[in-house]
């Protein structure tokens, strides 16, 4: 690497966490051309990864996932609502991500994180391009009603790769809700089974008989890179966000199949070596993400 | 393989491109581009001091505003503003005006089809139309993947929604000056066949994604001839705005 020999003088001199903070970039670059990271991460490898389903008791359906430091606390909320009469076969899904001024020096009291309704869309456009919910599995009674999902994610903690984070915590979440019981009364509403009720007789046929879960086809795992120069970056912090612009995040379906290919802008181009790189990295992650997100299921299911 | 698209265009036909420059006399530079019935007018504000919270004042701030032809901007306009904010920032030289904003106004005009490129391509004219100093431009185009797995480009409105999947690219134009290998080469690669921007809705295989890339490459070459030209020749009127 190019690194200029003066610089190299320079850090010696001075004290490294000095050096860390005036020049930022060339910190980062004469680690890069030892193919280390100040964290000591090779450069292709994630941080580690933590999944644990079921945090808020309130909620059908929750997870906190954790890549690093960054923290995502997703859950799910179900309500029943007339579908609309294009669909009247579907049930619907709201997903909304928020980001309080606890995660994030850069997020301030009253004023809302640019990066939130961005994170946001992307969420729900790659959950519903990835057809991993089939929306006719959430309709009670066609044309009447139908459950609506509202998916709320928090950042606690944004430590870099934000949809990454959120984008598991989210698919965690789904994959541990349970759709609760309910039933018809006189009127033709639909009403909640409470717990107790299920044991006695019931007057009316439910609905939906039990708990269920709901089948998740092809799930979406993402992995957002650095590129820079030469270099590919998997997983990134907030620091090498800062100093590093340019980020490809790639969601894979559990098939490998592409579901976005996410750049925008960055001074540095994806030539098709890069992108074919940043594809093969995601492609190793997902095998990652997979088994951690089976390892919390079946760790939920034995307990 | 060959498909009839419903105005009767071949599968990478673009639809009629236009682009008029200086359209608004109050704003620093200003241009409106259309394709077929999507056009966009986008507006430039700037240089003007300081710049935003959370920016670095050592580089020159962007600003993009979005707006919508009809209503209040949502999710959907918010991730616009970012994309055109991000992509613009990386063709822009950001060093020479340190500690200013330059606001852009992009205003929807229609909306038949691939919005998001026509904004980019228009934004990219108005930067160029208010002398803002750039590295070189930026060439927007949408790629669709229709069932079957070929590739129309351009779609509308219609083709958009009924396809399996789609791919906003953006590539910068194609540099007519000579550069030292390093520059113009990158890994065997010509520069023109970088990825600015890549923004992709639907499920697609890569190599599905690699034949778009493959496709909008090829058309974006059309289409920096295109800007160029229509650049070119409005530069006479472009001497009197600075006299």
């Amino acid at each position: 690497m190019g690194v200029p020999h003066a610089s190299g003088d320079l850090s010696s001199e001075m004290e490294v966490d000095a050096f860390r903070h005036l020049f930022p970039l060339r910190y980062f670059e004469r680690h890069l051309s030892e193919s280390i990271r100040p964290d000591a991460r090779p450069l292709g490898r994630a941080r580690d990864t933590t999944l644990a389903l079921g945090a808020v008791a309130s909620a059908q359906g929750s997870a906190l996932a954790k890549i690093g430091s960054t923290t995502m606390l997703a859950a799910i909320k179900m309500e029943v609502m007339t579908p609309s009469t294009e669909s009247p076969e579907e049930g619907c899904i709201a997903i909304d991500f928020h980001m309080p001024p606890i995660c994030s020096p850069i997020v301030r009291p009253g004023r809302p994180a640019e990066a939130a309704p961005v994170i946001s869309k992307q969420l729900s456009d790659t959950i519903s391009s990835s057809g991993m919910i089939n929306l006719k599995e959430l309709s009670l009674v066609s044309g009447k009603a139908a459950w609506m999902a509202y998916l709320d994610i928090y950042c606690l903690d944004a430590d870099g790769a934000l949809f990454d984070a959120a984008l598991l915590s989210a698919v965690a979440a789904f994959s541990h809700l349970q759709i609760p019981i309910v039933s018809l009364n006189d009127d033709g509403k639909i009403v909640l089974v409470s717990e107790e009720d299920v044991g006695a007789k019931l007057e009316k046929e439910p609905v939906n008989k039990e708990k269920r879960k709901l089948t998740l086809s092809s799930i979406p795992f993402s992995l957002t890179c650095i590129l820079h120069k030469n270099y590919i970056l998997a997983d990134p912090t907030a620091e090498e966000e800062s100093i590093m612009e340019t980020l490809v995040t790639v969601v894979l379906d559990s098939s490998a199949r592409l579901v976005s290919f996410y750049k925008p802008g960055g001074s540095v181009f994806a030539y098709t070596s890069a992108v074919q790189d940043c594809v093969a990295l995601t492609r190793q992650r997902v095998k990652e993400l997979q088994e951690i997100l089976d390892e919390a299921i079946s760790g939920m299911e034995t307990d | 393989m060959e498909t009839d698209r419903d105005d009767g265009r071949s599968p990478s036909q673009l639809r009629p491109l236009s682009c008029a420059r200086n359209v608004l006399h109050r704003a620093h530079g200003s241009a409106s581009w259309s394709q077929g019935d999507t056009k966009v007018l986008a507006a430039v504000y700037g240089p003007k001091a300081g710049t935003k919270k959370n920016e670095n004042p050592e580089k020159a701030c962007i600003e993009v505003i979005w707006k919508p032809k009809t209503g209040q901007i949502g999710k959907l306009e918010k991730e616009f503003e970012m994309i055109l904010k991000r992509t613009l920032q990386s063709i822009c030289i950001l060093t020479i005006n340190p500690n200013t904003t330059t606001s852009i106004i992009v205003q929807v005009v229609n909306d038949d089809g691939a919005l998001l490129v026509c904004a980019i391509n228009a934004a990219c004219a108005a930067l160029v139309d208010a002398g803002i100093p750039m590295k070189h431009l930026a060439v927007a185009i949408c790629c669709c993947l229709a069932e079957g797995g070929y590739v129309i480009l351009d779609p509308t409105k219609i083709e958009e929604q009924k396809m399996r999947g789609f791919a906003y690219l953006v590539f910068p134009n194609s540099v007519v000056s000579v550069l030292p290998e390093g520059l113009s080469h990158v890994e065997g690669e010509p520069m023109e066949h970088g990825i600015i921007t890549s923004v992709t809705h639907g499920v697609m295989s890569v190599e599905e994604y690699l034949k778009c890339l493959e496709r909008g490459r090829a058309a974006s070459t059309k289409l920096s001839d295109f800007l160029r030209r229509s650049l070119q020749s409005q530069l006479p009127s472009d001497s009197s705005k600075a006299a």
